[in-house]
């Protein structure tokens, strides 16, 4: 009926509308309407939020600590041996091709930063003894190795001195009868000063003990030794060459050095050496490590899908729940996209909330486990930081089939249905 | 006289083998002011005819008018607004939200006919006094006997000031004493303008409306009031 005051017309008619923030406040007091089951819900996210992102901050954390305390003593190690020759009848003894000199050959190459010769000395069963003490009881004499080194396997192998001093070039050019005791031979020897710079014997050659070395970080075979300088294991024991060199480079020349040692050495049969340089770091490490991220990205991903299906699961009963209430709301004025959206929101809200939740548990576990093993804790910032979009958009996903099952519900039905 | 509901010819059936013809070829005019109550036996049509009223529900055949607006050429946005902004609904069942206090759940009467936010308290407010609640603004509904909640539910109806009350058995779950007083609330807000149609079984309450309708197999019958 047309009155003449425009009655008639649709443009007459107030628009349903749902600002964004009654949205917000209609989900948020949705969710709180039952706190104990709205956590349920938001467990499972939690859950796999915490797992994706404490494995990222993990691995990133222990790949640190791998790079800057173990790997960097193992990616510096070089060493080279002769490559024996196998005879018919079993391995026979090569004339050694590596020169006296090796570690001054090596120490001028270009990321090396020591390099020393290791040899042990063939003193034809000799055994080893402090001054003679006539003791019936203990034993006095020991089969002890005696090591040739040049002054520069020190460097190599960060020896540490517990007292006295090592012996240098001018020992070894001169022959002199000294020795360097590992820490393990002294003790057995009874030797604890070395100001007297007392003797031991190794069979009928006396030598005067000038230091004693405490810790070593390779070649932990050093600590039981009697260790001499090379010249004087020629001179004396006649020992006719070098067994092996150790080098120590820079990080990450170990490969370049690995190349070079073997022609610095014995530039005309360098294939008479063998190079052993640890594997390409990065490499391996690299694998395992994508290794590990992977599985538990996989195993972050299950959960999460798990508590997606979780928050879809309790939505979808909900709605099926507050059928009444979705009819009272349709009543009211509010058009489908407005129920859609308001448990579009509930659930993101809920995705919101957990992905929160996992990002702060998640930082807690890797702070956590890292105090537990002295570990420096290492997280890239915007892993925290996307898990909660992160944790909103699985909400939203897991909403979306419940909100369009709530949407197109008829409100006489669900008034119907609803008492 | 203004005419609030105009309807002609309508039907309403429901497809089925056979199809049920809930509604049939009612002619009905609600003016401006109007207590009305339809009463009939259960599965007489009653509740599908207050859904038409209240565009919950679209005829089959007929023309349904609301305050002169064809409703069937509205879409269903356009029909959901005009309900949410011209009609309010009581029904039997209360359909409360247990967990929000009295005073929001009357608020949610008014999120969606943009009412302004900060005017909402305030006329949730009004009409909770108006029913006599003002003291239970923060109570929740499980704390609230049953008189109590029905009179929520429609401060809730009345709070976005509509033109038209709709109620389905309104005193369906209540006993007689609580039933007069809501009867009583009805003749005030009749008072104050309000165009008012009620669905009953209940002679009690019939008997208060100045018009009263029979329903019988979809057909409507007049009756002059007592």
């Amino acid at each position: 009926m047309s009155d003449g005051k425009g009655r008639s017309t649709a443009s007459r008619i107030v628009r349903s509308r749902l600002s964004l923030r009654d949205l917000i406040t209609e989900a948020i007091s949705g969710m709180l309407a039952r706190p104990g089951r709205t956590m349920l819900t938001i467990l499972g996210t939690v859950l796999g939020v915490v797992a994706l992102v404490a494995t990222l901050g993990l691995t990133k954390t222990s790949g640190n600590q791998i790079v800057t305390r173990i790997d960097e003593l193992q990616a510096t190690s070089v060493s080279v041996s002769n490559r024996s020759e196998g005879g018919f009848f079993g391995p026979r003894r090569g004339i050694s091709v590596i020169p006296w000199d090796a570690g001054d050959r090596l120490i001028r190459l270009n990321g090396v930063v020591a390099a020393g010769t290791l040899t042990r000395v063939d003193t034809a069963g000799a055994l080893v003894s402090s001054v003679p003490v006539n003791d019936p009881l203990g034993q006095s004499e020991f089969a002890m190795d005696v090591l040739a080194v040049s002054h520069g396997l020190f460097d190599v192998v960060l020896a540490d001195l517990t007292t006295g001093r090592f012996f240098d070039v001018g020992h070894s050019q001169r022959h002199d009868p000294v020795a360097v005791l590992g820490s393990g031979a002294a003790a057995r020897l009874n030797v604890s000063r070395v100001e007297q710079q007392p003797a031991i014997f190794v069979g009928d050659t006396t030598l005067a003990v000038i230091g004693i070395v405490g810790e070593v970080s390779r070649e932990p075979a050093l600590l039981n030794s009697v260790i001499i300088p090379d010249g004087t294991a020629r001179a004396v024991f006649n020992t006719e060459a070098p067994a092996e060199v150790h080098i120590r480079t820079e990080l990450g020349a170990a490969q370049l050095i690995g190349q070079q040692a073997a022609l610095a050495l014995a530039p005309n049969n360098p294939e008479q050496l063998r190079v052993s340089v640890p594997p390409a770091l990065g490499a391996v490490q690299s694998d395992v490590q994508e290794e590990l991220d992977s599985q538990f990205l996989i195993l972050g991903g299950i959960a999460l899908l798990v508590g997606a299906i979780g928050i879809a699961n309790v939505t979808l009963v909900s709605v099926l729940e507050r059928v009444g209430e979705i009819g009272l709301r349709r009543a009211a004025g509010a058009r489908r996209r407005h129920i859609a959206a308001q448990f579009l929101a509930e659930s993101a809200a809920m995705g919101f909330v957990g992905g929160i939740l996992g990002a702060s548990l998640g930082v807690l576990v890797i702070v956590g486990v890292s105090a537990q093993r002295q570990w420096t804790p290492v997280l890239d910032l915007y892993v925290p930081l996307l898990a909660i979009p992160g944790g909103t958009l699985i909400g939203l996903i897991a909403g979306l089939y419940p909100s369009w099952r709530a949407s197109r519900l008829e409100p006489v039905d669900a008034l119907r249905a609803g008492t | 006289m203004n005419s609030v509901v105009e309807l002609e010819g309508v039907s309403r059936t429901f497809p089925g083998s056979p199809p049920v013809e809930a509604v049939k070829s009612v002619d009905l005019t609600v003016v401006a002011g109007d207590y009305m109550t339809i009463v009939g036996p259960s599965g007489s049509g009653k509740s599908t005819l207050l859904h038409i009223l209240g565009c919950l529900d679209r005829p089959t055949t007929g023309i349904y008018r609301l305050l002169g607006l064809d409703t069937g050429s509205l879409s269903d946005g356009l029909r959901t607004s005009l309900r949410g902004s011209e009609v309010g609904f009581v029904f039997q069942a209360f359909h409360l939200l247990p967990y929000r206090s009295v005073i929001e759940n009357v608020m949610t009467g008014l999120i969606y006919n943009r009412t302004p936010r900060r005017l909402r308290r305030q006329r949730a407010g009004e009409a909770l006094e108006r029913v006599g609640l003002g003291h239970r603004i923060d109570f929740t509904p499980p704390q609230l006997s049953g008189g109590e909640r029905q009179r929520v539910a429609i401060a809730r109806a009345i709070a976005a000031r509509p033109t038209l009350l709709l109620c389905d058995e309104p005193t369906g779950n209540l006993d007689s004493n609580t039933t007069e007083s809501i009867l009583d609330l009805f003749d005030e807000l009749r008072t104050d303008g309000l165009t008012l149609v009620i669905i009953t079984h209940e002679e009690l309450v019939s008997r208060r409306a100045e018009r009263r309708i029979e329903m019988v197999d979809g057909a409507l019958i007049e009756r002059a009031a007592s």
